[in-house]
């Protein structure tokens, strides 16, 4: 009932450039807490052991990249 | 007026160009492809002239090729890919440095002057690179753990016996499907992202700025207008980072899935 109201008022391509905007809003809340957590993680890793600064790294962004990869998936929806 | 009233058939404007020489087919030329080709010659003639002369004491060109290919073999393809026998991280460190440069100079563009554009914004070039890793992968993996590679790479041990139905197309979607799909996509949706942030402070701050002699002009307009402009600046700088992050990402990713097909304790 709501969609049909929601239809009456707006444009029907409106309608779907909004509820993309509302995706993608909603899928950059896991990779956001996700990203979070991995850049403290890390960051405290690399603190307590210095010596490892470099492997923490390359790990961390390849933590980052697969986290990262959910946001924009969500981001390109949008175009497909 | 909002951005969006500035781009009537949408955001695809920023991305399609028209085509100089044979429009509408698929020889079709156009700013994307000649950024493309610029980014390979520019790759070649960097690692063409650095490695011709073979200085003792490297200067210039022969400096940065140098330093290009050092790093990527001590950061990415000895550590990642593994220097033990079948590891061969040596080997693969050429292929991973054109990749990381090709995907660098490409990227690169979304920050020059008078150009705007990174050319990896369009899907087709990391379609096509993330296509390269994938048949590479594959064919590394088939000819270090024999014809079986596609099971024994599904069929990870340790699983309990009957929990191999779910296992093995779980692992064929995730390793053979997704890791394309995702490559392709990080790449593609960085560069995208980037530039559409620098178009719309771009467009705000333009707005902003020479709307002073409009009608519609409100006072506190020229007090907000530097602010869109700063922060076009910093998205610039930080479309510099990305631009390198990106190239280092696909290539470390590259790296990663090569080193797996690669090792036989899997």
């Amino acid at each position: 009932m709501i969609s049909q109201a929601l239809l009456a008022v707006t444009d029907k391509g409106e309608l779907k450039d909004g509820l993309s905007a509302v995706g993608y809003g909603l899928a950059a809340i896991g990779p956001g807490i996700g990203i979070g957590t991995l850049v403290g993680q890390s960051v405290q890793a690399m603190a307590r052991q210095p010596e490892m600064a470099g492997q923490v790294r390359t790990t961390m962004f390849l933590g980052i990249a697969f986290a990262e990869a959910l946001a924009l998936i969500g981001f390109v929806v949008k175009f497909i | 007026m909002t951005i969006a009233a500035l781009f009537p058939h949408g955001i695809s404007e920023l991305f399609q160009w028209k085509g100089l020489i044979a429009n509408d087919t698929i020889f079709e030329i156009n700013k994307t492809v000649i950024m493309a080709m610029v980014s390979t010659v520019i790759c070649m003639y960097i690692f063409f002239v650095g490695s011709r002369k073979k200085a003792l004491v490297p200067t210039g060109i022969q400096n940065f090729a140098e330093f290009g290919y050092e790093t990527i073999e001590q950061q990415i393809a000895v550590p990642v890919i593994g220097d033990h026998p079948h590891g061969y991280g040596k080997s693969w460190a050429p292929f991973l440095t054109g990749t990381f440069f090709f995907i660098f100079f490409m990227n690169i563009w979304s920050t020059a002057p008078f150009i705007q554009f990174p050319a990896t914004a369009r899907i087709a070039i990391p379609m096509l690179l993330s296509l390269i890793t994938w048949v590479i992968f594959i064919a590394v993996g088939f000819k270090h753990q024999g014809p079986l590679y596609i099971f024994k790479a599904c069929l990870p041990p340790g699983v309990p016996k009957p929990l191999y139905v779910l296992v093995f197309p779980i692992e064929l979607v995730s390793k053979f499907l997704v890791r394309p799909f995702s490559l392709t996509v990080r790449l593609f949706a960085n560069m995208v992202a980037g530039h559409v942030l620098i178009a719309v402070f771009a467009l705000m701050s333009d707005q902003l700025l020479t709307s002073a002699n409009n009608a519609k002009h409100v006072w506190y307009q020229s007090i907000i207008a530097p602010l869109p402009f700063l922060m076009l600046i910093f998205m610039t700088v930080f479309e510099l980072l990305v631009a390198v992050l990106q190239a280092y990402i696909f290539t470390t990713l590259t790296a990663v899935f090569i080193g797996e097909s690669a090792s036989e304790e899997h």
